[in-house]
């Protein structure tokens, strides 16, 4: 390691929220040309630290020191000057300006008399655009964009300025394989650039194989720091953090009971979106009681599919449950009814509660039942326990995740839908939920219909599992098979 | 990309509609051109509220704050010394300009409906002085303006026209420029502005002075038509109403709509009128229906027509 002056350091930052401590001491440097990974459960700091960082939170105590520049306590824009770039956890364009407007924000400079676009700074961005792979999509706007590419306008966001400094809050969240492979790409070129890269992601296998070293927390402080492999080594870190493996256990078909009538049927689905074809013959059927997975890439057609189920898209073809109809019923009477949707974009009330949230989740159950209901939930998810008088907005982005999951769980769904579980999710919580998962299997006859793109995830629950592509079923079979037929593109 | 901006359907459509409307004064009535010239003072009221609402995203009720303090100041210095009409106007522009600066001292603390309410507040403030310290600004019968700028009505008009199609340009122009970009990222999403390294107390600043300069000398130049002011045509809060609703009508964040929406409002008002009470019903009426089924307004309307065909 070369004598120079570490770009970024960090030196005993504290951030408290009223009376819980998010980060306690953390201190690390980050050289120029290293990319340095910051591991840890959901809710353990992370993003605080990033936000601490760049002084959109302001640090407590401790020190930040940007090329031995002290800025603890700056605001945001003069720290960004200073060549502090963040990439953040959700996506946070300009919905109302096209791509390549969005990238120009951050090529402009921050000065009120700028009146006049530049030819150059158009060329700039179109060049960014292009380096990040926006290049076909320069004039749509953000919100017709799939997700893997509004995480690319983030980064090239946040390259447009050309911060010696990348701040990178889980940048392969909800990203596919051959995705979080060119996300990589793009980040290890920022540490040929010379840049200091900070880095959070909960894909340990493609973190370990990006990361200069890693420094590992738990509720707010360092647990483990070092290399790669002593720190995924380290007892206490692979026990809060990495867990173990998912354990696989499919049943047969013939397992189930309702051969005849399934208890959910989907005949020759098709859904339109203005010219788009997002669905295209999709026939699908459900045991009572089976755990499906429907796996797909991002903008393969899965949330529209849920949509369809829950009666929120119009759509053509027959969807029944237990053999009746849900045609003409409205969305309101199908999850009435039991059929109970985790969306994907988390949809919770921001100024609410954690444990209001969980109550309007189950709002028609009897109190005891509630009560009951959500101890078990507690026990299954502690860390919502400890944040329940807490606000759903404030929540790590993890912990929003888990929100989300128990509060359709609260409302003991016959036919629950899980659209990607697992963005975002500790490894840890992930083996949490599938355990929790397991053991409901177990003792309800909860029919799972599982969305996702994580197969790690998908496979060991499911006793099925469909891949949907382009809006069509392009495979079925059970697990075991996956991998061999039809796994080449999602493993 | 600033050529396109410059060419864009609705800057040639309003450049037509301005040549066609400044020939107006050579067949229409005296009565007709009045209401126009009134009319087109609320254009420009409600494209600097645009800008604040549309761009930087802060809810200001009160527009008639602003409004007020350039008529009247410029009102009551006429009154007094009579200096040249320019040095008015100029002193109303600065007393509006301070006005901003006084908002955005609280839209710069507290959020969203909270900052509505200290809006509504500074305009009570402002209707009470005026009626309080009558002896100054004429309290409730309204100031008595001595001169005026022309007494000529087409004169009035082209006045009236030419600064709103300037105020247009310049409003549309900055709304469409970098800063303007930079004004919308840090009204859409302040964290994420200063996180890319933009001063966001400046850029919004910046933007309440510059509503506040067009909003205090639109004020100034009507009192100055008028050849009086009062509460009720500067400051009271249906005023602020007006404004609001007109460029919601003619379609939030796009400027030249906000002018275009309070055209038509102060027009179908006046057709109306005859009616009674009647008129105020079916101007809210109308009002409401936009904001329901047309909630991009009238330009929203047009641009969706052409979209779909
Ligand atoms: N504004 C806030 N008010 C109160 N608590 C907060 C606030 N912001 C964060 N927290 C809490 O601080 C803790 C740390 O949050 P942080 O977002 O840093 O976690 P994280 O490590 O990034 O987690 P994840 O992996 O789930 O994204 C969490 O428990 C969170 O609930
Ligand atoms: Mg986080």
């Amino acid at each position: 390691m070369s004598a120079r002056a570490p770009k970024l350091e960090v030196e005993g930052l504290q951030k408290r929220f009223g009376g819980l401590t998010a980060v306690r001491d953390v201190s690390f440097s980050i050289q120029a040309g290293e990319i340095l990974g910051l591991i840890g459960p959901n809710g353990s700091g992370k993003s605080t630290v990033m936000k601490s960082i760049l002084g959109v939170e302001r640090p407590d105590a401790g020190s930040v020191r940007v090329d031995g520049r002290e800025v603890a306590g700056w605001p945001p824009h003069r720290i960004a000057r200073l060549g502090v770039g963040m990439v953040f956890q959700h996506s946070r364009p300009l919905y109302r300006q096209t791509v390549i407007e969005n990238i120009i924000l951050g090529l402009l400079p921050d000065r009120l008399m700028h009146l006049l676009p530049l030819a150059a700074t158009d060329a700039r961005a179109r060049a960014i655009a292009e380096r990040v792979g926006l290049a076909g999509v320069l004039n749509r706007r953000p919100s017709t964009l799939p997700f893997a590419d509004l995480r690319k306008m983030e980064i090239a966001k946040a390259i447009a300025r050309d911060p010696q400094v990348v701040l990178i809050d889980e940048p392969f969240a909800g990203l596919t394989a051959r995705e979080t492979a060119s996300f990589a790409a793009l980040i290890a070129e920022m540490r040929a650039d010379g840049r200091a890269v900070l880095i959070v992601d909960h894909n340990v296998k493609s973190i370990s194989a990006l990361v200069d070293r890693i420094y590992a927390m738990h509720v707010g402080e360092r647990i483990a720091e070092g290399t790669v492999e002593e720190v995924m080594a380290n007892p206490t870190v692979r026990k809060v953090y990495l867990g173990g493996a998912l354990e696989t256990a499919a049943r047969p078909e013939t397992a189930f009971g309702d051969a005849q009538t399934p208890f959910l049927e989907i005949d020759n689905l098709n859904v339109v979106y203005g010219k788009a074809q997002a669905l295209e013959n999709v026939s699908l059927h459900v045991h009572q009681g089976e755990f499906v997975a429907i796996v797909g890439l991002n903008g393969a057609g899965k949330t529209t599919l849920f949509n369809a189920v829950s009666g929120l898209v119009p759509y053509a073809g027959d969807i029944r449950r237990q053999g009746r109809t849900l045609r003409g019923r409205t969305a309101a009477t199908i999850a009435r009814d039991g059929v109970v949707q985790s969306p994907e974009g988390r949809e919770l009330f921001g100024a609410m509660t954690v444990s209001e949230n969980l109550d309007m989740g189950g709002h028609r159950l009897p109190d005891n039942v509630r009560a009951e209901r959500r101890e078990w939930l507690f026990d299954l998810f502690p860390v919502l326990k400890e944040r329940r008088s807490q606000t759903a907005a404030t929540l790590s982005g993890g912990e929003q995740q888990m929100l989300t999951i128990a509060r359709a769980l609260m409302m003991k769904p016959d036919l629950l839908i899980l659209d990607e579980p697992t963005l975002g999710l500790a490894p840890v919580i992930m083996e949490q939920i599938s355990k929790a998962l397991a053991r409901l299997r177990q003792a309800t006859e909860m029919t799972v219909l599982l969305g996702e793109q994580n197969v790690t995830f998908a496979l060991p629950h499911a006793d099925r599992v469909y891949v949907l592509e382009h809006g069509r079923i392009a495979w079925e079979g059970d697990p075991s098979r996956f991998a061999a037929e039809a796994g080449a593109r999602y493993l | 990309m600033l050529r396109r901006a410059l060419l864009s359907p609705p800057v040639l459509i309003s450049l037509i509609v301005v040549v066609v409307a400044s020939t107006l004064p050579l067949y229409v009535s005296g009565y007709v051109l009045g209401l126009l010239t009134i009319a087109y003072y609320f254009g420009v009221f409600s494209m600097a509220w645009d800008l604040l609402f549309g761009f930087a995203n802060e809810v200001n009720f009160g527009p008639s704050f602003l409004i007020g303090l350039g008529a009247y100041t410029a009102g009551i210095l006429d009154s007094l010394y009579q200096p040249p009409i320019a040095l008015c106007v100029a002193a109303g522009v600065i007393a509006a300009m301070i006005g901003g600066l006084v908002l955005a001292l609280p839209a710069l603390r507290v959020r969203g409906p909270y900052f509505g309410l200290t809006t509504l507040v500074a305009v009570l403030i402002l209707q009470n002085f005026v009626v309080v310290a009558a002896s100054l600004t004429g309290g409730e019968i309204g100031l008595t303006v001595p001169d005026v700028i022309s007494i000529d009505d087409k004169v009035n008009y082209w006045i009236a026209l030419g600064f709103m199609a300037v105020s247009g340009a310049i409003l549309y122009g900055l709304s469409r420029s970098p800063v303007g970009l930079i004004l919308e990222a840090s009204g859409q999403d302040p964290v994420q502005a200063g996180a890319l390294g933009f001063n966001v107390v400046k850029h919004k600043l910046a933007a309440f002075l510059v509503s506040a300069f067009f909003s205090g000398l639109a004020g100034a130049l009507m009192a100055f038509y008028l050849g009086a002011a009062s509460v009720g045509t500067f400051i009271d809060v249906t005023v602020g109403v007006q404004v609001i609703i007109g460029a919601v009508i003619g379609g939030r964040r796009t400027i030249l709509g906000a002018a275009l929406g309070a055209v038509f409002l102060v027009a179908l008002g006046e057709t109306l009128r005859p009616l009674g009470d009647l008129a105020t019903f079916i101007v809210s009426a109308v009002a409401l229906f936009v904001v329901l089924f047309f909630p991009a307004g009238l330009l929203g309307m047009v641009k969706g027509v052409r979209e779909a065909t």
